[in-house]
């Protein structure tokens, strides 16, 4: 329970955003409320002018009318005006939570991003917050204005007689331990539901993005069968939130009735005892003991929705507190730098049990081209990761210009750097858009230079809409090559002083590669270039060449000097050549 | 929508007792007053304690009876509902997995994982309190509206101008909302889309510091959406005001009414009591019925949403992998192209235009050609993923499309460009090309495929778990795995979509080496971009522009084909001159 006070009390801090609105909105709830309760007065003295044939009190009745009337349209208008205010109080809160789950996600470390299934923290972002939502606009709506009923036809009874009110109110408190004995069990189950539907919408997510590849196999059946398997967890999870749940209302409504059956014993003995109580007082009672204990009925499922919303809401807390990337130091900034490069007995493993890279140490001097090749799986990826400290090296410090890149905000190190990996990736946006990311004021002169120089040009204006082509809306047929394209020429826009290319043309072919060379070469003149390639034009023509093998470096050298070693190096290059009959 | 509830089938008896069992413990409700009446009436008026006593057991008994039976209620109203809702869900997982690729891309990925999840959610709800109230609240109306007949025709005649008047304002409200939350659900799909795209992108969105421009979008989605909910909120708050209002002038109406009757002595105090009575029944029944109708209204527009991905024909449904194959001509080649064009969209210009070629038995098949040339085009026709226009593509002498698409593909073994690989164990995702390999078979194709050595190396060796879509893995470890995968499978056609782009040479090198020993039981497609991987094929296919520019071997084509030599070149530029 104590984490469910610590969510409640941050859905608070959303909603003291909203003071005001709240405050308005409460105040025409209590206010409806009142005068919900108040009707029933006047058209019980309505009544009363009614008496007998020719005894109807029509002077007394006709001020009671348009009283009546006027109290209804007040009333109508109070109601709109609350649910409105609770409605647009909601939406506002659903925006800011999902704005700070994406901006935490925005600084989240990548280690956290690359092992959580992404379809479990869309789930986050989209479902469990939904839910959220409803829970508080319910919450809103229902539990003020019950409350005020509950005390409004408190004072009511209390005018009518002191004994039976305590009967009643010392009775329902009951239905309220039930409730909450209820509410903790299902609020277990609504968490264990909510982790399933997680799991689900992953295996959906995971599921979906790969269909081409579930169909070549012809895995279609697999995939139902897994997604079946899931969806009857969730489904055994459901039944019992969804039934326990369930359990307050009629539990409530029974802890009522007993409270009903109370007035009727007491009330009635009271009468016959002769303790001041009329029959017609007797009968008002009950009817005031009905109206009483309906708010606490409706309180008590606002409670059980109120326990789904707050498992959700504790899901996406999680992701918004997730601990973030490690606070950026402001020691130092890089500007107009020249290039230079150290990597200082740097360690770095993603599982701590398998180291990988191992006291790696080598220097890169300003506008050197560096090629980085090994077999897969040595670490030149990683090696990457450690240079845009999309991961911060274990031991070891990594230097440019001699200023550490840890002291320096993140930010201002990726300015330095221009990326462009094997693992394409383009957003659901205009093509435009797409190419624009690093410097977003390109004007279309700029932008169709830039295309030019990395040959995307060429299939862009073949697109339905050209530059403007929405993809994922308008199209979506780019190939792997056509993506890297892209992916270049984001970097051709706007180059920094220095380059990383993981694989940036293993998708396109060797023609329209030729075709670009010449600006591939421009572009990499003067600044400082990684490069991890297979293809041997690239690397013979790199200043350094770093050989990597199972997390170390194990040779360095010019292609020249690393020939003559006759080392792994040597055999990497001549397997190349060597026929494959 | 209608399809729909044919998933309720086999909830029939919840279907029915659930609301049944609401029924009689609103009636058991209704039996209260009766019996306080009788106190007042007997107990009171004989001064009779011991039957005050009973008769206020009686209320607490009937009140434990009420229980038993919604709690009942309740469990096969949960029970029918979640029941629905995951037959459903499976239903539309299952649709989806016969959907073309077009028809994919047309819903969108984020679209249908809101719509099997958000979406189906509110369907759930809204059955589960559609059976909990729905049957309780018309028949508390309708049973009110009886009792008024009863007690007078004429002032009856408020109430049934009063209900079909209700029922409009509620339709009509209930109308917009549905049209208004399938707009929410929509947006919602885009928050989805965003939200995803940021997961996915998130190392070229930090290197091009793009954090707060993507915040920033995604607020204006954020914020999208909360507008189109406050709009929403606005009119569907109409609902309880509009009902509040309708039912107290009515009652006004009711008690003026029943004023000049009782003067004229038409009707008596007790009676217009009563009728007041029966008036507040109702509202207080509406006011519940309002907020179910909001309930039911997000339901029924997410269930359009969902009926509109299970009402989806499926272009290209799972058929069973072991159909009869048909008879197969004698010495045909196993596949041949004649004349095949193929247009993506209408009107387009086609991808393929009139290729034609044969691929006999055994024999190895370059595709070579640049970007955009329509290599992949070409491949995915084989395994029928897209149907060509026009031409004939045939297995054997047979034409593909008289064969089944399951029995199709279990010749084919694909190695994707984008090499996929899913969350479960190595041994899980090898045993896609054949449910019963055993471990030797599997290592079997590791080895061939390059990749034993690294597999052995990880913890558990086959039973090492790969993360979501790969994400442990390198992407040339992903290749290899993705080479291994379509090996077990033993296909009679192996077809490698530029697999060994992140391969580094010497394990490529290694692997073509491994492809060549396979021996001749396998016809194998190699698509590259390189003509090292193609220059040992038996024919090599140069594509342009989707159009067969050069058929032949390496060594035919490097005399004959200007495109070929070009591509070679510009991959040896020592060989150039030399020749």
């Amino acid at each position: 329970m104590k984490g469910q006070k610590g969510t409640v009390k941050k859905i608070f801090d959303y909603i003291g955003k909203y003071k005001a609105a709240a405050v308005l909105s409460l105040s025409f709830s209590f206010l409806s409320a009142i005068l919900i309760l108040l009707l029933p007065v006047i058209f019980g003295d309505m009544i009363d002018c009614i008496v007998a044939p020719g005894e109807v009190d029509f002077t007394t009745l006709s001020p009671l009318i348009i009283q009546a009337a006027i109290i209804i349209l007040i009333t109508a208008v109070f109601q709109w005006l609350q649910y409105t205010i609770n409605n647009q109080i909601t939406a506002n809160i659903v925006r800011d939570i999902r704005t700070d789950a994406i901006r935490r996600i925005e600084i989240l470390p990548l280690s956290f991003l690359d092992n959580h299934p992404h379809g479990d923290l869309i789930s986050r972002v989209v479902a469990d917050t939904d839910t959220l939502a409803d829970g508080l606009l319910l919450g809103f709506s229902q539990l003020f204005s019950g409350l005020t009923t509950i005390v409004g036809t408190i004072a009511f009874m209390l005018s009518i007689d002191v004994k039976i009110t305590l009967v009643v109110v010392l009775v329902t408190p009951l239905s309220l331990f039930a409730a909450r004995f209820i509410a903790k069990k299902s609020y277990a189950m609504f968490r264990k539901q909510a982790q399933a539907k997680g799991q689900q919408t992953a295996y959906i997510n995971e599921r979906l993005t790969s269909q081409k590849t579930v169909k070549a196999f012809s895995q279609e059946r697999n995939s139902i069968r897994g997604f079946d398997e899931r969806n009857q967890a969730l489904a055994s999870y459901s039944l019992k939130a969804t039934f326990y749940s369930s359990l307050t209302n009629p539990v409530t409504r029974f802890v009522n009735s007993v409270v009903y059956a109370g007035v009727a014993l007491v009330g009635a003995l009271v009468v016959v005892g002769s303790g001041g109580l009329t029959v017609g007082g007797f009968t008002c009672f009950l009817s005031y003991a009905t109206q009483y204990t309906k708010p606490f009925n409706d309180i008590s499922s606002v409670i059980t929705e109120l326990q789904n919303a707050l498992a959700c809401a504790q899901r996406i807390f999680e992701l918004i507190e997730q601990e973030p990337q490690t606070a950026e130091r402001e020691k130092a900034k890089l500007s107009d730098i020249r290039g230079d490069v150290d990597f200082r007995h740097v360690s770095f493993s993603y599982d701590k049990e398998k180291p990988l890279l191992q006291n790696i140490d080598f220097s890169v001097k300003a506008g050197q081209r560096v090629a980085i090749v090994g077999p897969t799986g040595c670490g030149k990826t990683t090696l990457i990761n450690l240079l845009m400290r999309f991961y911060d090296a274990d031991n070891g410090d990594i230097f440019i210009d001699g200023i550490s890149i840890y002291d320096i905000p993140r930010r201002n190190l990726r300015e330095q750097f221009g990326m462009v990996l094997q693992d394409t990736w383009v957003k659901n946006a205009s093509i435009r858009e797409n190419i624009v990311m690093g410097k977003p004021d390109a004007t279309d002169e700029q932008i169709k230079a830039a295309a030019r120089a990395s040959g995307a040009h060429s299939f862009i204006k073949r697109l339905p809409k050209g530059y403007d082509t929405v993809l994922g809306k308008d199209f979506d047929g780019l190939s792997e090559g056509q993506k890297q394209l892209l992916c270049i020429t984001r970097v051709m826009l706007c180059p920094p002083p220095m380059l990383i290319l993981d694989e940036a043309t293993s998708s396109i072919d060797t023609r329209t590669e030729l075709l670009i060379t010449e600006d591939f070469s421009k572009l990499m003149k003067g600044r400082t270039s990684f490069i991890v390639a297979h293809r041997l034009s690239t690397i013979r023509e790199a200043d350094l060449i770093l050989v990597m093998k199972d997390g170390n470096i194990i040779e360095t050298g010019t292609h020249a000097s690393l020939l003559a070693q006759n080392g792994f190096y040597k055999e990497l290059y001549e397997s190349q050549f060597k026929k494959s009959e | 929508m209608k399809k729909l509830f044919s998933y309720m089938r086999g909830y029939r008896t919840e279907c029915v007792l659930a609301p049944l069992f609401k029924l009689i413990e609103a009636l058991l409700e209704l039996f209260v007053p009766v019996l306080v009446a009788d106190i007042i009436d007997f107990g009171i008026g004989a001064g009779d304690r011991g039957y005050i006593v009973r008769y206020s057991l009686y209320i607490a008994a009937l009140g434990l009876l009420g229980l038993l039976f919604s709690v009942t209620a309740q469990y096969f109203s949960a029970k029918a509902a979640i029941g629905f809702a995951s037959r459903l869900r499976l239903a539309a997982f299952s649709r989806i997995q016969g959907f073309s690729y077009s028809q994919i891309d047309s819903f969108g990925i984020p679209s249908m994982i809101t719509r099997l999840t958000g979406d189906i959610d509110r369907v759930q709800s809204g059955v589960n309190m559609t059976l909990r109230l729905f049957l309780r609240s018309p028949f508390v109306v309708f049973g009110s509206v009886i009792a008024a007949f009863l007690i007078d025709t004429k002032s009856a005649l408020i109430f049934t101008g009063t209900v079909p008047l209700l029922s409009v304002i509620v339709f009509g409200i209930m109308l917009a909302g549905i049209k208004l939350f399938k707009k929410v659900q929509a947006k919602l799909d885009s928050i989805t889309k965003s939200t995803g795209d940021n997961l996915r992108g998130v190392r070229v969105i930090r290197a091009f510091r793009g954090e707060d421009k993507e915040v920033e979008n995604f607020s204006a989605t954020a914020a999208a959406l909360a507008k189109i909910q406050k709009f929403t909120g606005k009119i569907t708050s109409l609902l309880t005001p509009s009902t509040y209002i309708i039912i107290n002038f009515a009652t006004i109406l009711l008690i003026y009414v029943g004023a000049l009757k009782v003067n004229q002595g038409d009707l008596s105090q007790g009676e217009v009591v009563a009728l007041y009575n029966y008036m507040a029944k109702i509202l207080v029944e509406l006011i519940k019925l309002a907020d179910l109708i909001i309930t039911m209204t997000k339901a029924a527009a997410s269930a359009s949403r969902t009926a509109e991905l299970i009402g989806e024909e499926t272009e290209d449904e799972p058929d069973d992998e072991n159909a009869p194959l048909p008879a197969f001509s004698a010495g045909a080649p196993l596949l041949q192209f004649r004349d095949v064009t193929f247009t993506y969209h209408d009107g387009a210009e086609p991808a393929l235009s009139h290729i034609d070629f044969t691929a006999p038995k055994g024999s190895r098949i370059g595709i070579i050609g640049g970007t955009g040339s329509g290599k992949t085009t070409l491949i995915n026709l084989i395994p029928r993923f897209y149907d060509a226009q026009s031409g004939e593509i045939s297995y054997r002498g047979v034409p593909l499309s008289q064969i089944g698409k399951g029995a199709l593909r279990k010749k084919i073994g694909i190695v994707p460009q984008k090499s996929v690989l899913l969350g479960g164990s190595i041994r899980d995702n090898l045993r896609w090309g054949d449910p019963n390999a055993t471990d030797e078979e599997l290592k079997n194709a590791l080895q061939k495929a390059q990749a034993l050595d690294f597999v052995m190396d990880k913890e558990g060796g086959l039973s090492y778990e790969i993360a979501e879509n790969g994400g442990n893995l390198s992407g040339g470890q992903k290749q290899r795995l993705a080479i291994a995968r379509a090996l077990v499978k033993k296909p009679e056609i192996l077809i490698l979509d530029d697999s060994s782009s992140a391969l580094d040479y010497a394990t490529d090198y290694r692997l073509r080496q491994a492809l060549s020993e396979i021996g001749k039981e396998m016809c194998i497609f190699i698509v590259s971009q390189r003509t090292v991987s193609v220059k040992d094929c038996d024919t090599i296919l140069v594509l342009d522009d989707g159009v067969i520019v050069g058929k032949g071997t390496h060594e035919e084509l490097m005399k004959s084909c200007d495109i070929y030599r070009e591509i070679h070149y510009s991959q040896y530029p020592d060989e150039e001159g030399k020749a």
